[in-house]
């Protein structure tokens, strides 16, 4: 455990993170875990927040030690897109039995890999640390080292037990198992001027799809994706990229910092959402390339895309500033950056009424006043009652949120639409705001509003019928 | 007759089994103004929350104890205080049911010895009933905490009476009732007259309906004076084998004796619930019912066609699987493979060969040549896989409207039962003749065209 310790207080002290710069050497000592409140706490557990980082990895198999709680309340519940490979749906737990408690569940974990290797023979299988295994001190680390040499085959120890942490520090124990493990063990077959790495992007919804054809057309090659629809070949190959883009900076920023000071690979921070935050990532991204030995060519052809993209993008856009200017947003969201949407809705003309910023950055919230004037209604925190209230009190035209809010809405007859990992819907790309645009606008406008709220027949003064 | 086999593989795959944790936190959501709250650390409850919202498509109240690597080693007492108190001071429950993880038990905490003394700190609480139920979650499954905690409930809240009321019954149901069973289970025992309390009520909190204002505790279910009250019932109805446990309790706490039903799926076992009612009612079978007997009668008649000989293979908890499984045999189709979750006294006697204690993908591995699949929501990778059709049934079901309304017991649910899985049963037999269709019609152009070029093909 005290291995892990030591970790766990690293990734803490994580320069790179905004809200730690932000605090004094003493707050950031204790650390960004917001001290859980019992009774009053709401959050996924860090091996969750792990296994949301790692599971997007399509071609591994993923073996939950630990009792059935921590993989069968939770498989499959997540659409992360693959365009290959299936095996990370499949659903893998040592399931443990009381008598692994007494006896320890090391013997049973080391058959389990055994097992998943003779079945399904994937390249690499990752073990991920629960907390009654943490606890009864079985050592996963020690037991992926030794399976990795018997069975020739990479087995990484994930080890994020739940009760170290929240999901976000679990998203970061996972970003550290890459490093520890797998970046820089293999070499690419080939490399190109112009090889990135994209960290932190989880394919939801595939939404990838719509972002890489813009960088195909540049002749940008993603190397490796850490880790939506990624491939282990390609993440253990990440160090000969050029360049990576950090795309939900909180989870994978020290991935990036650490291939910078290791394999001197500079980074960026950028988002796929959002039209203007879309065309600036390109934008970043050729002039670093370029930095890094790419044709200078490169730039005045980024620039030219972006050019033809954002006026298709406009014209697409258009016919339904009619149908949602004015509209009023309520936004609370952690995962898709606020500020990249906060734009977006406000370029089509909706008004922001406010947006929660319990998980933005300093630097976030920064970025949200910019764009929405100084007297931007920026909530820290928002109790679900509240929230109820406001929209019941018809405060707001539609809630954007993750699926945690969801009820909130709908029990309040309001419109809502889901922006976090359990979307179904693709809001990456030029075209990816269209759709979040097309959604909003389909959930806004549809024709059931106007009947659930209607009166019930006994409620509603009664008319006198006549029968004719 | 069936021999009951558990593999001796290290690996679960594709699990259809879920923790016994959250089956207990099921049973108190039946219950009116309940927090349920998790004794471990908040993962447990955030996945039990998605995977309860995903399957009802309601706001859950679900809270945790939040313990950490430093508090459980510490103990969790401190914990389990400030939850409690927390959530009494933000959603005035009438009850905190409180549920124990792996983790708490693993560390060994005596919860009970915690209640006495957060009781005897903080009066304030006297008015809210604490009822702790322990659920390893390395132990057992679903059902079984479904059925420990609804023991406890009764051990702890049914209080003996002095008088009874004849018209007065309990209701037991077990966790793989839908509100929709549960409500044509109570609408039939009021048709006889009687006045049915049933513990937990999942159709008064979880059916799916819109509050007029926002609730953060349960929102209808069983009112702790309901279960205080349910000394006074001439008898108990337990539905599935998993209520004998709770059954025994209340009849050991009350003295109100029970009957249990295995099964209420089926014309006979849906014959048996409204003959006993009859007989402890001492009416008359109302014409509806007789109606709806009828009903199902010509369901079957017209339906067994789509039945007969196929191959089912279902993958559900022991007592899900005891109600569907024989009403498919009694249908005229053979259960070709059974998978369940967790030990039971039901299970040996189920009609197929073997009864597997496994997971999702031990039912693939068994059911290849079979034409239908019946398993939860999960089994929809294995559907696909296989190109087989998927019934889905169980929890959860998230990917489906109307989970929580779907009903299969008595007359009507069976009846709708012998549609919904005739229909896909025919479908796929249409799309065989379809593709049979296909190859004929192949075979005849292979035969024309030899014949075109002349070589003497055979005639068809
Ligand atoms: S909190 Fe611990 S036991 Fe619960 S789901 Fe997370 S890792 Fe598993």
């Amino acid at each position: 455990m005290s291995v892990l310790s030591t970790k766990v207080q690293g990734l803490l002290a994580e320069p790179g993170c905004g809200r730690n710069q932000a605090k004094s050497a003493r707050e950031r000592r204790a650390g960004c875990q917001n001290l859980l409140k019992p009774g009053a706490a709401a959050g996924g557990c860090a091996f969750d927040g792990a296994k949301i980082a790692l599971q997007p990895i399509t071609d591994v198999a993923h073996l939950v030690h630990g009792p059935i709680a921590c993989e069968g309340n939770s498989w499959d519940n997540r659409h992360t897109g693959s365009s290959g490979p299936l095996l990370y749906r499949t659903g893998f737990t040592t399931d443990i039995t009381a008598l692994d408690v007494i006896q320890g569940g090391e013997k049973r974990l080391l058959r389990a890999i055994r097992e998943i290797i003779e079945s399904y023979d994937p390249p690499a299988v990752f073990v991920y640390q629960t907390c009654v295994t943490a606890m009864i001190g079985d050592d996963i680390e020690a037991v992926c080292q030794r399976a990795s040499e018997q069975f020739a085959r990479p087995v990484v120890p994930v080890n994020a037990p739940g009760f170290v942490g929240s999901k976000n520090l679990g998203n970061k124990l996972a970003g550290q198992a890459l490093i520890d493990h797998v970046i820089g063990t293999r070499e690419p077959a080939h490399t190109t001027p112009c090889d990135v790495v994209i960290l932190g992007d989880y394919n939801v919804a595939g939404e990838f799809a719509r972002v890489r054809p813009l960088l195909d057309a540049l002749g940008i090659r993603v190397l490796a994706s850490i880790t939506g629809d990624g491939r282990y070949h390609d993440i253990a190959c990440a160090h000969r990229a050029r360049v990576s883009m950090v795309v939900c900076s909180k989870a994978m920023i020290h991935v990036a910092r650490n291939m910078e000071t290791r394999y001197g690979i500079p980074f960026f921070e950028g988002s796929f959402y959002g039209v203007s935050d879309m065309s600036d990532s390109l934008r970043q991204m050729s002039r670093l390339l370029v930095e890094r030995g790419a044709p200078e060519t490169l730039v005045a052809r980024t620039e030219a895309l972006i050019a033809r993209e954002e006026a298709r993008i406009g014209v697409r856009l258009e016919p339904y500033r009619a149908h949602l200017a004015g509209k009023r947003v309520l936004l609370v969201t952690g995962g898709v950056k606020s500020w990249s949407v906060v734009a977006a809705l406000r370029e089509i003309g909706m008004e922001i009424v406010a947006t929660s910023v319990k998980k933005s950055t300093p630097e976030d919230k920064q970025r949200i006043q910019g764009i929405m004037g100084s007297d931007a209604p920026m909530i820290d925190d928002l109790p679900p009652r509240d929230m109820y209230r406001m929209l019941k009190e018809g405060r707001a035209d539609i809630l954007l949120s993750g699926g945690r809010s969801q009820f909130v809405a709908l029990k309040a007859k309001v419109p809502w639409l889901d922006i976090n990992q359990e979307r179904h819907h693709a809001y990456a790309g030029y075209d990816g705001m269209v759709e979040l645009v097309r959604q909003i606008h389909l959930t806004v406008n549809n024709p059931i509003w106007q009947q659930v709220r209607r009166c019930a027949p006994w409620d509603a003064a009664a008319p006198v019928r006549k029968a004719v | 007759m069936a021999i009951v086999t558990r593999l001796s593989k290290a690996c679960t795959v594709n699990p259809l089994k879920m923790s016994q944790t959250i089956g207990a936190a099921l049973a108190f959501l039946g219950l009116d103004r309940c927090m349920p709250l998790l004794h471990g650390a908040q993962g447990c409850t955030a996945f039990g929350l998605v995977l309860f919202v995903r399957h009802f498509r309601e706001a859950i109240p679900l809270q945790t104890t939040a313990m950490s690597e430093v508090t459980t080693i510490m103990g969790g007492m401190d914990n389990v205080e400030q939850a409690i108190l927390n959530i009494y001071n933000r959603a005035h429950p009438a009850v905190i049911g409180i549920c124990s993880t792996g983790l708490a038990e693993t560390q060994g905490e005596d919860v009970e010895g915690f209640l006495r003394i957060i009781r005897a700190r903080h009066p304030e609480l006297a008015a809210v009933a604490l009822v702790f139920v322990s659920t390893p979650d390395y132990e057992g499954a679903f059902q079984d905490g479904w059925s420990q905690a609804v023991t406890r409930m009764v051990e702890e809240l049914a209080e003996p009476a002095g008088h009874r009321q004849p018209q007065r019954i309990n209701i037991l149901p077990g966790s793989h009732l839908t509100p929709g069973d549960i409500e044509e289970l109570r609408e039939t025992a009021e048709a006889f007259g009687f006045d049915a309390q049933v513990i937990p009520d999942l159709s008064g909190s979880l059916d799916g309906h819109v509050p007029e204002d926002f609730c953060p505790t349960t929102h209808g279910g069983a009112s702790l004076s309901a279960i205080r009250g349910c000394g006074t019932a001439t008898f108990t109805l337990a539905v599935g084998e998993q209520m004998r446990a709770p059954a025994e309790a209340l009849k050991r706490k009350t003295g109100v004796p029970y009957h249990l039903f295995p099964r209420l799926t089926g014309l006979a076992a849906a014959d048996d619930l409204i003959e006993l009612l009859s007989e402890r009612s001492g009416r008359p079978v109302p014409a509806k019912y007789r109606r709806q007997r009828s009903q199902l009668v010509d369901a079957m008649l017209d339906g067994h066609f789509a039945f007969a000989g196929k191959q089912v293979a279902i993958a559900a908890e022991p007592d899900l699987l005891a109600a569907v499984a024989p009403w498919f045999a009694e249908m005229g189709a053979k259960i070709a493979a059974a998978v369940t979750t967790t030990e039971s006294p039901v299970l040996a006697a189920l009609p197929t060969d073997e009864v597997l204690i496994g997971d999702l993908a031990d039912l693939e591995s068994r059911a290849g040549r079979c034409d239908l699949l019946v398993t939860h929501a999960h089994g929809r990778q294995m559907a696909a896989r296989l190109g087989r059709p998927l019934l889905r049934m169980g929890l959860p079901l998230f990917d489906r409207l109307g989970g929580a309304h779907r009903t299969i017991i008595g007359y009507r649910g069976t009846r709708d039962l012998v549609f919904e899985a005739g229909n896909m049963l025919s479908a796929q037999t249409e799309e065989q003749h379809a593709s049979r269709g296909d190859e004929h019609r192949k075979l005849q152009e292979a035969v024309s065209f030899s014949d075109a070029a002349g070589s003497g093909g055979q005639c068809l």
